[in-house]
């Protein structure tokens, strides 16, 4: 028999009384005893697992059971036992401020028989558990980009049950896209990568809601976009759009579960939370345009946006059930040619134009003209007229050529890249080289500078300008619009 | 349970609307004392809580045990606590409602860009599924001392 001291809460439930007494010779015997009397005690110190809640501190006299025997520490009737009460809040990690409490039973929402078969491997697990696995039910995922990163981040979002999952694409799949957009199959080539990925997100999980927007994200529908969603998962393959997605999540307050690939290398973060730094405050500014070669310019290896898309889903999950230390004010760099992670302490930027103490970014502004990427640097085949001073398109090449007149074609892509295809007669100095070995071209001769797709080739017919080159023209589009419009017999990549 | 109501002074009012700005971004969180459901004074607490005091506080059991001890000197009693949600709307969260305590009344002030917003009070649902939110009264200040009973 000993005295447990009853705090101001729970003396509802013990007739009003500060102390009472209950029978045993530890703790766990006292705290039966207790609940055994005032039955209503229970549910307010012990869990649905029975377990004392970790707001509950059990004192005997003034030590803290947790550094004595826990629920076997010795209670002698000269012992004064107290309960005392942590008192904890804050305000949400991820889910919505008032969102319902998700509970198995009553009211809420439940797993059918059939989730709770499929989900088995998560109920098992004490950090997921019905509670969690409900959590993921009730959550909302925007993956921006059904490609290389979205697909194995909507896949295993999908098998692991989040209950909503939004995808933000605008393209078709393409045979290049096969060997690492594991959403999509070689029958789906020509169709809208949402409907290819939907129907595989449904096969792999009809349990989940997919919905879909076949647009291109922009400023004008960005926050709309986002608004309903819990976590948003930044997919995409181009500085103008990352920025967007970066400076939308920063303005709703929604975390930005961020990767991104080149070759054989990925990033991968988890920006925009509010106590952690955002991606502007790791790059305040782009890069210029065309420094950083995108996948199709550069290539990437197959697996790597499994690998980083794999760390994307993850991170998202462990927001959505709040376990765990998430990915924030830390920037993972993995290596696949050394097999090594790395990883960057990243600070928030008080000066961060978005998410500073004083930010000058508070709505969205035009993100390709931040990224300096112009309008027909966005869309060089397009029908816009051409420069005749610096630019011929593939027909007017193709023309010239027939003509007899004298041009010397020069490919500035990677020797790799020349073996797949390349224009009869061109000469290959990969645009790294151009500035050592210029030389080697006569300023005399007309020049057509050709890369995949015009963009190097333009920086390499820069160059040369500037050393003194007066007849040096650009083929728009590159030669994957030579093969479109002059030579479909070569293969495109 | 649902129409429970809580009457707080305009001291207190002002008290807890000026703690959450001076520790904004920060969360705030301190005792609300008085007696039955009227709110004569409030008790500041340390936020000691190591997850963040951006989005999480903790009155740890010492500071628990001084509150109903200052509760006491101060002649009422430990009516629940108070904290606040920087930039997050005054609703109480899923964290909020895993950590809560029977009888109490939970007061949640929100403060936006470092001023202070909407203030509601909250109490246990008995089978802890959620909360119910009461009716905030304002009344008279009780002692025209008031100020100096808001302790630090």
């Amino acid at each position: 028999m000993a005295k447990i001291l009853i705090p101001t809460p729970l003396r509802p439930y013990t007739d009003k009384q500060d102390a009472v007494d209950a029978a045993g010779a530890t703790v766990g015997e006292l705290l039966a005893d207790l609940t055994r009397k005032h039955g209503g005690l229970k549910a307010h110190l012990f869990n649905d697992q029975g377990k004392l809640r970790s707001f509950v501190n059990i004192y005997v006299n003034d030590e803290d059971i947790r550094y004595l025997q826990k629920e076997q520490t010795p209670v002698a009737a000269s012992d004064t036992v107290s309960i005392i009460p942590s008192v904890a809040g804050g305000v949400e990690t991820v889910i919505a401020p008032g969102s319902p409490k998700p509970r198995s039973g009553e009211g809420g929402p439940t797993l059918s028989n059939d989730e709770i078969k499929r989900y088995s491997r998560h109920l098992i697990m004490p950090e997921v558990g019905v509670d969690g696995q409900l959590k993921l039910k009730a959550a909302k995922v925007l993956c921006i980009g059904a490609g290389g990163l979205g697909s194995p981040v909507a896949m295993y979002l999908a098998a692991a049950g989040v209950g909503t999952i939004g995808l933000v694409d605008f393209d078709v799949v393409d045979f290049s896209n096969l060997q690492r957009q594991i959403l999509h199959g070689t029958p789906d080539v020509g169709r809208s990568k949402l409907a290819s990925a939907k129907d595989r997100l449904n096969a792999l999980n009809p349990e989940i809601q997919i919905d879909t927007y076949e647009t291109a994200l922009s400023s004008e529908n960005a926050l709309q976009l986002f608004e309903p969603y819990d976590v948003i998962v930044d997919g995409t393959d181009n500085f103008p759009t990352r920025y967007l997605v970066n400076d939308a999540c920063v303005l709703l307050g929604k975390p930005n579960a961020y990767g991104s690939i080149f070759r054989f290398e990925g990033q991968a973060s988890v920006f925009a939370l509010r106590e952690g730094p955002c991606y502007r405050c790791l790059y305040p500014e782009p890069p210029p345009p065309g420094l950083v070669p995108s996948c199709a310019e550069g290539g990437v290896l197959g697996v790597l946006p499994g690998i980083i898309g794999v760390i994307q889903a993850t991170e998202t999950i462990k927001l959505i059930l709040g376990v765990g230390e998430p990915l924030v004010g830390r920037f993972l760099i993995f290596d696949a040619l050394r097999m090594k992670f790395r990883e960057l302490k990243l600070r928030k930027d008080p000066d961060c134009p978005v998410c500073g103490t004083h930010p000058t970014v508070k709505h969205l502004i035009d993100y390709d003209q931040f990224c300096g990427v112009t309008p027909a640097q966005a869309a060089h085949t397009a029908s816009t007229p051409v420069n005749n001073a610096t630019e011929l398109t593939a027909l007017e090449l193709k023309a010239r050529l027939d003509r007899g007149d004298k041009l010397r074609i020069v490919d500035v892509r990677e020797p790799n890249e020349y073996q797949i295809n390349r224009i009869a007669g061109s000469v290959l100095i990969p645009l790294g080289e151009v500035p050592r070995r210029y030389q080697e071209l006569d300023p005399e001769e007309e020049l057509v500078m050709q890369c995949k797709s015009g963009a190097r080739s333009a920086r390499a017919a820069d160059f040369l300008r500037s050393v003194g080159f007066k007849k040096v023209l650009n083929l728009r589009g590159g030669i994957l619009d030579w093969i479109d419009k002059v030579d479909p017999s070569q293969p495109k990549y | 349970m649902a129409d429970r109501g809580l009457t707080i002074s305009a001291d207190v009012d002002a008290a807890i609307r000026r703690h959450g700005e001076e520790t904004y971004p920060n969360e705030c969180c301190g005792a609300l004392v008085g007696r039955g459901d009227r709110v004569t004074d409030v008790a500041p607490l340390p936020n000691t809580t190591d997850e963040g005091p951006r989005r999480r506080f903790l009155v740890r059991p010492s500071d628990y045990r001084e509150a109903e001890r200052r509760a006491g000197e101060l002649g009422g009693e430990l009516l629940g606590f108070y904290h606040s949600h920087p930039d997050h709307p005054a609703r109480p969260s899923q964290y909020d409602l895993d950590h809560a305590w029977p009888t109490f009344a939970y007061v949640i002030v929100s403060v936006a860009s470092a001023s202070a917003k909407d203030m509601t009070v909250w109490f246990l649902k008995e089978d802890r599924s959620s909360f119910d939110e009461g009716t905030l009264h304002h009344g008279e200040n009780t002692h025209s001392d008031a100020a100096p009973a808001v302790h630090r």
